[in-house]
């Protein structure tokens, strides 16, 4: 029999040359498997092998390096030994990445043979109302930013009066420095597709959307096709869903905007009272989650709340994809509970910067996310202890700069994103942060009573601003200045 | 001929909810860009004024009404491809001119930045001169 190798088609994979690799693969005889990615970009494209001892993996891999491994080369200069046994994912508690890089996205196969559908199948033997419950009792909280009790919300969808309701998914992963929702789309499709089935049954919709951005046209299609073998395994009974993609507006992440896209109109935020939950989608009750917050959904009811409660600290429970972005030796994906530090991620994970050169700032949950300085790198992360230091998690992205970063230019940045992307419904926004750019401006031109305008005009931006566009742009902005100060003076 | 595909492509769509969307993105994605002949007729069949589906068309940044001149080229300017040096790299796709070069704010390659998009070709640790290459 042939070989086999499994090389990733994860478009992280395939921007490094998985495509390419395969192909060798195929020419020197093997059998190839295209899987998910681990997360390990750093060793993308990384080809794995069965052996006695588990998958061994061999990376980063170039075509020509794909002979010898067909071969059965066991002392290969990019072998790395069986895979199990990478701290990178020892170190890890992969719940909702459990079958990263194991499984064929499109193979409902694969997914069962690696613990899939066991959610579904409780969730189809217990009551709407206690599914709920154990939404509930698992403490998940929204993934999106707001971390809000997911819980909380299906129950007051559920009890909204109405024959139609809708379950959304938040897929839009606006955020730089992120890239989960990416990597289940692409790799793991059908453990959402089985979230929104229970979330669907839970709350009595019958209806559901996967709202992605255009950015992500693999996503679009894999997930899309995903639908269509879970649709014909008759997976979706009574419920149906579509995936709609977005169009380069990063403020229809924000959950009303999203709606308004849905629709058909511009991406404008809305104003609330009605929440979503009660008047939603085409007026209807409708539960909007971030894409990871139905992800861990399965697992919570396969295992039980109580198992997913006990990872994590405190208010912050469960697990959460942290992703590894920017400067980094060791950039990838790491599911860790709660609590994990940032100096672990940074350097246990992360392994230092690429460039050698020392860290200065991290920014820690998307382009609204502070600047965390070296100070705040052992506060544990969880919600609570980031909101003391007055910074968040956010989809939990984080993105390293090393000493070469201008943070006067970075702050700069931030206020010109807000700019750009501002919805314009609100002044203090729209306005604020075209102002805010020209006092920066006018800051690093060596004018410094600009300094007290710039926190003024943050001040408004953040109380008076209608959506979190406004009032998180100064967390970037303040952060930088506060933490980095000599850098706006020069 | 294009509308034909015009038509076919509301007809496709018509029936969904809010298809307003479904129907600009496959337009674009057949043609290459949304012909504002075709906003007429698609406000007509969707009972919209011209206004509302221009309004629609014009609020979003990925939908484009003149053709490309040359293969789209999207290079990321967000954070972590800024850590990684997208500057150097905008410049150099600039300069290039084989490509119509458009900013792009994360395209969820940040593990692999700078990145780009050449079509729906993702592309990441990029170098000027592995633009070069990919680009010929
Ligand atoms: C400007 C802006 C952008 C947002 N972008 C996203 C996004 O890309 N993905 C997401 O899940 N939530 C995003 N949110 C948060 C959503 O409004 C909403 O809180 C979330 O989808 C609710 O799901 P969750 O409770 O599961 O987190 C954004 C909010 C704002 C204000
Ligand atoms: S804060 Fe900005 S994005 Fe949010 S509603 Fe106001 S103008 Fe729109
Ligand atoms: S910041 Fe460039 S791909 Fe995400």
């Amino acid at each position: 029999m042939n070989r086999r190798l499994y090389v990733p088609e994860d478009s992280g994979a395939l921007a490094v040359g998985a495509d390419a690799v395969a192909r060798a693969a195929e020419a020197a005889g093997a059998e190839v498997w295209r899987t998910s990615s681990r997360g390990l970009f750093w060793l993308e494209p990384l080809v794995e092998v069965d052996s006695a001892e588990g998958r061994v993996g061999y990376g980063p891999c170039t075509p020509a390096d794909v002979a010898a491994i067909v071969a059965g080369t066991p002392d290969h200069p990019k072998a790395l030994g069986p895979m199990d046994t990478l701290p990178y994912l020892q170190r890890q508690q992969r719940l909702t990445f459990a079958r990263a890089g194991l499984t064929r996205p499109l193979s409902i196969a694969d997914y069962e043979a690696h613990g899939g559908g066991a959610g579904l199948r409780a969730a189809r033997a217990m009551a709407p109302e206690a599914i709920i419950q154990a939404i509930v009792d698992s403490g998940l909280r929204g993934r999106g930013g707001a971390a809000f009790p997911a819980g909380i919300k299906w129950r007051t969808v559920a009890q909204a009066a109405g024959e139609l309701k809708y379950v959304v998914c938040n897929g839009d992963e606006g955020d730089s420095g992120t890239y989960a929702d990416r990597m289940l789309l692409e790799g793991d499709p059908f453990l959402l597709i089985e979230g929104m089935a229970i979330a669907a049954r839970a709350v009595g919709a019958s209806r559901g959307y996967v709202y992605v951005r255009s950015e992500y046209p693999r996503s679009v299609e894999i997930f899309g096709r995903a639908i269509e073998v879970a649709r014909a395994a008759g997976w979706l009974d009574g419920f149906d869903m579509e995936v709609r993609m977005g169009a380069g507006s990063y403020v229809c992440g924000e959950e009303t905007a999203m709606l308004e896209s849905l629709e058909g109109r511009r991406g404008v935020v809305r104003a609330k009272p009605p929440l979503p939950a009660i008047a939603g989608l085409f007026g209807r009750p409708t539960v909007i989650n971030n894409l990871l917050t139905l992800a861990a959904v399965p697992t919570i009811l396969a295992e039980g709340p109580a198992y997913y409660r006990d990872f994590g600290v405190g208010r912050s429970t469960g697990t959460m994809p942290f992703q590894l972005a920017g400067n980094l030796r060791f950039p990838g994906l790491v599911e860790r509970a709660f609590g994990v530090t940032l100096r672990e991620l940074l350097f246990d994970f992360g392994g230092g910067t690429a460039s050698g050169r020392p860290v200065k700032a991290v920014q820690v949950g998307g382009p609204l996310g502070s600047y965390v300085p070296e100070e705040h790198w052992d506060v544990p992360l969880d919600y609570e202890a980031y909101a003391v230091v007055g910074a968040v998690l956010g989809h939990g992205g984080l993105v390293v700069h090393d000493d070469t970063a201008d943070m006067a230019r970075l702050a700069r940045y931030a206020m010109a994103f807000c700019a750009q992307e501002s919805c314009g419904k609100c002044t203090p926004c729209r306005i604020g942060s075209t102002r805010g750019v020209e006092v920066i401006d006018k800051l690093l031109a060596g004018d410094e009573r600009q300094e007290s305008l710039l926190r003024d005009l943050c001040d408004t931006m953040k109380h008076a601003s209608l959506c979190a566009m406004g009032s998180m742009t100064p967390l970037p902005v303040l952060s930088a200045l506060n933490h980095y100060p000599e850098d706006f003076r020069r | 001929m294009t509308q034909d595909i015009v038509s076919s492509t509301i007809a496709r769509h018509q029936g969904q909810e809010g298809p307003l969307l479904p129907i600009l993105h496959e337009l674009q994605h057949t043609l290459g860009y949304i012909p504002r002949e075709a906003l007429p007729q698609i406000a007509q069949a969707l009972n919209l004024s011209r206004a509302e589906v221009h309004g629609v068309v014009s609020y979003y940044h990925h939908f484009r009404t003149e053709k490309p001149t040359a293969p789209v080229l999207q290079v990321c300017r967000a954070e972590s491809c800024q850590a990684m040096g997208a500057d150097r790299l905008w410049d150099h796709a600039q300069a290039h001119g084989g490509c119509q070069v458009e900013a792009v704010y994360c395209l969820g390659l940040c593990a692999s930045s700078p990145a780009a998009m050449l079509g729906e070709e993702p592309l990441g640790r990029l170098t000027p001169e592995k633009l070069d290459e990919v680009l010929g």
